[in-house]
């Protein structure tokens, strides 16, 4: 059995929660074995992981940290061949959790699904995008931490048998707050990014950024000098000590594309370049670029987009 | 207060990264090595709270004997003594029980590490470190208040942030945020000098290991840039939706 954590949040599934159910499928197609999802979604919310290839799903009442979470799921996985968790925020201290207390061997920012299952070896992201790892699981209870939007949701049918299950494991922090920005795309999951640097000059010409990532359903990013003199968040920075993300389309607008910033960029399916000089490092890197100025090109971008949609 | 503070010794941000011919590591040849980021600031912001209420700074690494160098630079910027654990950092967890180890056999109030280091991204030990210990932990930790014997912490969460209360001792997974790239510090002529005679003490490693590196691989090169004219932005959108299928 393939036990895949699936994360919910206030009863909604990710695109990195069906993301996981697929990639637990694949693998026990691999290993000739089913699929059991755990989560804290409703049951009637929960039964839709089957049309992923979850046979078993089973609900329980969750911690709301982690390491709570992930002290939980050792208790659970005591006859698990495996077990798959989206790296997201919150999958990203589940994995090692679940690894220190089964006395696990873990693989996370994994890439690829298993290329062969005993042992497992997989393929993974090392020195920020510079370099690929080939892992293998060699001994103790194999976790595999993925990429969000590394395999992307594949649908096949499951069995779907309904239980619900107790677990113990408790928080060791106080929430006091939450705080998550409604109807933005959150940047580590995003399928389409806009990026700007400091060819924008300000960070009052952000708003045809901001318009440009509103016509594509994007989440907005930034390179790191733009965050350090703080014309945009810490938490938009996306480069090698920042956020690292793989969506399918990146779009740099006014990015020079130093070494750092594109490690962070780097496993992007497709890059878009838009800078003013013909040198810049990032037309290196780039699938496409337009050599222009950012204020002329991306009007027009939002213009031909627009109509682009309209039409398709 | 007794802060620990564990450092990794990584390829600073600029270098090159190549692998040996057959593959099976890195090629450190011509690469300047590093604190890592993350650990930077953490380091740091211990140094804010010695600074603010008194506390005696102790840097990790798990590493060889080349590693010294970056010890003695966290010395030189402030950190009052340093250990070595004697392993090369090949699998998590044999890190993590090692660091565990250590800190089982000290008494420390807190507990920070950087969230990930920038060679091999693993973003496992510091979780790992909390788990062995069970000890409360923090991940992407961007603002850190002590209080006497508790603690304040300020997290990114995906599309946000959370605030979280614990009582110490407790570990930190930090990244910028923690302090300000302004406030991060080099060493001065001072600090060099007085970290010559700081301890740097070596200990033994926790043997085994889950994992193994099979082999490293640089990324596919890509192909040229397709440069599409300033003024025909259209055909930029068609290349996107008919041959990327981005959109």
């Amino acid at each position: 059995m393939i036990v895949v954590f699936v994360e919910s949040w206030n009863n909604q599934f990710k695109k990195a929660s069906f993301e996981a159910v697929s990639y637990a499928r694949s693998w026990a197609n691999t290993a000739g074995c089913g699929v059991r999802a755990i989560t804290s979604a409703s049951a009637e919310n929960a039964s839709q992981l089957a049309q992923y290839g979850a046979d078993e799903i089973a609900t329980l009442e969750l911690a709301q940290t982690g390491a709570g979470i992930g002290a939980q799921l050792a208790g659970l996985v005591g006859d698990a061949q495996g077990v798959v968790v989206a790296g997201t925020a919150m999958g990203k201290i589940i994995a090692p959790t679940l690894a220190a207390l089964t006395s696990g061997a873990l693989s996370t920012n994994t890439t690829g699904t298993p290329k062969s299952t005993s042992p497992v070896v997989v393929e993974r992201g090392a020195f920020s995008s510079k370099g690929i790892e080939t892992i293998s699981l060699n001994s103790g209870l194999p976790i595999i931490s993925f990429v969000p939007n590394a395999i992307g949701i594949k649908e096949e049918a499951g069995a779907g048998v309904m239980t619900s299950v107790e677990a113990s494991g408790a928080d060791k922090l106080t929430t006091n707050d939450v705080s998550v920005a409604s109807g933005k795309v959150a940047l580590p999951e995003a399928e389409i990014v806009v990026s700007a640097g400091r060819g924008l000059k300000g960070p009052e010409n952000w708003g045809m950024i901001e318009e440009l990532a509103d016509v594509l359903g994007a989440a907005t990013a930034c390179s790191k000098p733009v965050s350090d003199i703080g014309w945009r968040p810490h938490s938009e920075h996306v480069g090698q000590t920042g956020i690292q993300v793989n969506p399918n389309l990146y779009i740099a607008v006014g990015i020079s594309g130093a070494i750092q910033h594109l490690a962070g960029v780097s496993a992007s399916k497709t890059i878009v370049a838009i800078n003013t000089d013909p040198e810049a490092p990032f037309f290196k890197a780039a699938d496409y670029g337009i050599v222009g100025d950012a204020f002329e090109v991306v009007p027009q971008l939002i213009e031909e987009l627009r109509a682009f949609k309209a039409a398709n | 207060m007794n802060i620990l503070v564990c450092i990794s010794h990584v390829p600073d941000t600029t270098a090159k990264i190549n692998f040996t011919a057959d593959g099976s590591a890195l090629d450190p040849s011509g690469v300047q090595f590093v604190i890592n980021p993350y650990d930077e600031f953490g380091l740091t912001k211990a140094l804010h709270i010695k600074e603010a209420q008194g506390a005696t700074i102790t840097v990790l690494n798990v590493g060889g004997p080349e590693t010294e160098p970056t010890l003695r630079k966290a010395l030189a910027i402030g950190a009052d003594q340093a250990v070595r654990i004697n392993a090369t950092p090949t699998d998590a967890i044999t890190v993590a029980k090692s660091i565990k180890n250590h800190i089982q056999a000290n008494a420390y109030d807190l507990i920070i590490c950087g969230q990930e280091s920038i060679d091999y991204n693993g973003q496992e030990v510091p979780a790992m470190v909390a788990a062995f210990l069970d000890l409360p932990f923090v991940n992407a930790c961007v603002g850190l208040d002590i209080n006497g014997g508790s603690a304040t912490a300020k997290a990114e969460i995906d599309g946000g942030h959370a605030s979280y209360s614990c009582s110490l001792p407790m570990v930190v997974g930090g990244k910028k945020g923690l302090v300000e790239e302004k406030d991060l510090r080099i060493p001065n002529m001072r600090g060099i000098m007085t970290a010559r005679t700081k301890p740097l003490a070596v200990e033994e490693a926790e043997g085994g290991g889950h994992t193994a590196a099979v082999s490293f691989a640089k990324p596919a090169a890509k192909s040229a840039v397709k440069l599409v004219p300033a003024d025909q932005v259209n055909e930029l959108v068609r290349l996107l939706h008919e041959e990327s299928k981005s959109i």
